[in-house]
């Protein structure tokens, strides 16, 4: 009944020991920990920082020009920052297909931000990190722009070394931190946190300290520090990096950009943040896939693979490359899955232009028999 | 920060501090007489597992089920709580089949009890629950996890804690700890089919915050006389396989030195997303396969590149080193 190790992929030339990466931009994925990818947008972010009492600029959402010119005027700030809220990176060096150039625009006029609004709403904005035809801009931020004086990087995570969370930070932030870290591994500081302690008053003004926040800055950024934590917590995040974590020439400590990432697992008591999810700018498949549960990844071979089990997944698509082929797919389709569930997987893999054979591995500890029945008519 | 202090954080890190919770590693290897007793027993999977626990002849004696206690359930007592489990029947161990709302706090009350081996199998627990359990768990001694997350732990022929296919074991020689759920199965069937057969069989686990890692069950191995090889299967993410090549290289070398052979899975997996850059940091390593192959190889583990090697494998290297 157990199925052999023997792989039903095509088995032609010299083993090769090249490591072959195959890089996706869309494959913005920590393999196999999550299951979806949550991905919400920055205002979606800054509205749970909000939430949770830290500091972030002003900001409104608009879905029109005429929204963005009156949250502009409502505003009543200095200067105004207009930004295109789409999920990929490189916005401030995008064009439009409007014509517009750049997602990211500063005016001190809000008649301003209602013709550049206009310019950027329906329309495809394309960076280096969206597909070629971009991806359509339905909602702005309008948010008031503030001067930032010095910029430091702040992060909580959940780290398996300290068996829980920790808060890391640098007073060099707004820059590469991995560069940081490697050059002036000093002005890295770390603060383990008790999780059923929470952050302790002394954790909170050293890490401050450290940041380089002084005088009443120092009292005013470990408070800061401590909402953060408290939302941490509150959404069931695995990370939330804060970069940069600025200080304003007003004297204000304010948060102008953070990453959140979500524990799947959490998500049964999560699903007001899960609802938030925007899967548009999702390749289709893995969409398709994610509906039925399944650990899907689209690759760019054409051997499809069938798996039950993570590791196993992983190493049928090692083998398949250790014997010169390129697998289409890894897909895990886990101990519990019900017949529905392999039924649409088979179609999934099945529908891919790409894929010329199929390698399936399966141990039927959990599978039955009624679920290898489905697969094969399926296949038929 | 001066580089003594720099040092002390990256060993902290790398080879962790040593818990009294080290102290129960021993608890890990189960026998035809340790007494299990199941949480969710009277759950779908919590029964279909129970039967096949007893089709084997794994010591099952009872399960927990709240506000069921008083019944009886594939003939065997159903209590309300965990120490009321263990007090009506001596329980030693049990395994966990609660769904992920409540596995965390079935773990916590196996704990509380003080019940000398749990093994959860739930996949999909919260990582801040977990990170609560393996809080209270690192404060102990009397308990030791397994998993979650996890195939569970099996003794060949005596003792079957989990979901693994028992038919494919065989009593052997061999201890086998692995990362992956089916892909341990590939070690065992292999190691059958060789006819060296397996001594303990723990799979750790998928999930990040678990309660028992590689160098726990290595130690287990080492001390073994009935344990001649070791098959250690990992996968990218972590430090896990570093961590246990550090071990290896202070524990495992010499005249006594018993053979390892590892997989490390995703060697050709696509790059991860920078999970923000304060992991990497971190971390340090990169949790790529590329660099754990490499830390076990200097261990002196033999790591195979396919995972269809690892039988044909150890025992090629088990005949080189020892006559088989």
């Amino acid at each position: 009944m157990a199925a052999s190790m023997a792989s039903q992929a095509a088995v032609r030339g010299l083993r090769t020991t090249a490591t072959k990466r195959v890089l996706l931009d869309k494959l913005q994925c920590s393999w196999l920990t999550p299951r979806r990818w949550l991905n919400l947008q920055e205002y979606q972010s800054k509205k749970l920082m909000q939430d949770s009492g830290v500091a972030v600029q002003r900001f409104y959402v608009a879905d029109t020009a005429s929204e963005a010119q009156e949250a502009a005027k409502r505003l009543n700030a200095k200067e105004i920052v207009l930004k295109a809220q789409i999920l990929a990176g490189g916005r401030g060096k995008g064009v439009f297909d409007s014509g517009l150039k750049g997602g990211v625009h500063l005016t001190k006029d809000p008649a301003v931000v209602g013709e550049l609004a206009k310019r950027m709403l329906g329309f495809n904005l394309i960076t280096k990190q969206t597909p070629k035809d971009g991806v359509k801009v339905k909602t702005v931020m309008v948010a008031e722009a503030l001067d930032i004086s010095r910029e430091t990087y702040f992060a909580i995570l959940m780290d398996r070394a300290c068996n829980g969370p920790v808060m890391v930070g640098s007073p060099q932030g707004g820059m590469d931190i991995e560069e940081v870290a490697a050059s002036t591994p000093e002005l890295i500081f770390k603060e383990v946190i008790d999780i059923y302690k929470g952050v302790q008053d002394d954790q909170a003004l050293r890490m401050a300290a450290n940041l380089g926040f002084k005088g009443p800055l120092q009292r005013q950024a470990a408070d800061q520090i401590k909402r953060l934590y408290d939302l941490f917590l509150k959404v069931d995040a695995t990370q939330v990096e804060v970069n940069p974590l600025g200080e304003t020439p007003e004297g204000q400590v304010v948060c102008f950009d953070a990453k959140i990432n979500f524990d799947d697992n959490a998500e049964f008591r999560q699903k007001d943040v899960f609802a938030m999810d925007d899967m548009t700018e999702s390749d289709a498949t893995e969409m398709e896939a994610a509906k039925w549960d399944l650990k899907y990844i689209g690759m760019d071979g054409n051997i499809a693979c069938f798996v039950n089990g993570a590791g196993l997944a992983m190493a049928t698509c090692d083998i398949i490359d250790l014997h010169g082929g390129k697998p289409a797919n890894f897909l895990d389709l886990g101990g519990g899955v019900k017949e529905r569930q392999v039924y649409e997987a088979f179609k999934l893999l099945t529908a891919d232009p790409k894929v010329k054979a199929n390698c399936q591995q399966k141990w039927f500890a959990s599978l039955s028999l009624s679920q290898l029945h489905h697969m094969n008519q399926a296949h038929q | 920060m001066s580089h003594s202090r720099l040092f002390a954080r990256l060993l902290l890190q790398q080879s962790g501090v040593r818990h009294c919770y080290t102290g129960s590693r021993k608890n890990l290897y189960i026998n035809k007489n340790t007494k299990v007793i199941c949480q969710g027993f009277t759950g779908k999977q919590g029964t279909f597992h129970s039967q096949q626990a007893l089709d084997y002849g794994s010591h099952l004696v009872g399960g927990v089920s709240p506000g069921k206690g008083g019944k009886t359930h594939l003939g065997l007592p159903v209590f309300n709580s965990v120490k009321e489990a263990k007090e009506g029947t001596g329980a030693e161990a049990t395994v966990i089949y609660v769904p992920p709302p409540f596995a965390a706090a079935a773990i916590i009350e196996a704990i509380d009890a003080e019940i000398p081996l749990v093994v959860c199998i739930t996949e999909g627990i919260p990582q801040q629950d977990m990170v609560k359990v393996k809080h209270k768990l690192l404060r102990q001694s009397a308990t030791r996890l397994v998993g979650p997350n996890c195939p569970g732990v099996i003794n060949p022929g005596e003792c079957k804690i989990g979901i693994m296919p028992g038919h494919i074991h065989k009593k052997g020689r061999i201890g086998i700890v692995s990362r992956s759920g089916t892909l341990t199965y590939e070690a065992v069937h292999q190691t059958t089919q060789v006819g060296l057969g397996q001594s303990l069989c723990v799979g750790i686990g998928g999930d990040p915050f678990n309660g028992t890692n590689f160098i726990d069950c290595l130690e287990v191995f080492l001390e073994d006389p009935k344990t001649e090889g070791i098959i250690l299967i990992g996968e990218i993410g972590g430090n896990a396989e570093e961590n246990a090549a550090e071990y290896l290289k202070q524990h495992n070398t010499g005249d006594n030195a018993k053979p390892v052979v590892s997989f490390i899975a995703g060697l050709t997996a696509p790059p991860g997303r920078r999970m923000g850059h304060a992991g990497a940091i971190i971390a340090g390593g990169k949790g790529g396969a590329k660099e754990k192959i490499a830390a076990l190889q200097s261990a002196g583990v033999v790591v195979s590149m396919s995972p269809a090697q690892l039988g044909s494998t150890m025992f090629k290297v088990m005949r080189s080193m020892r006559g088989v």
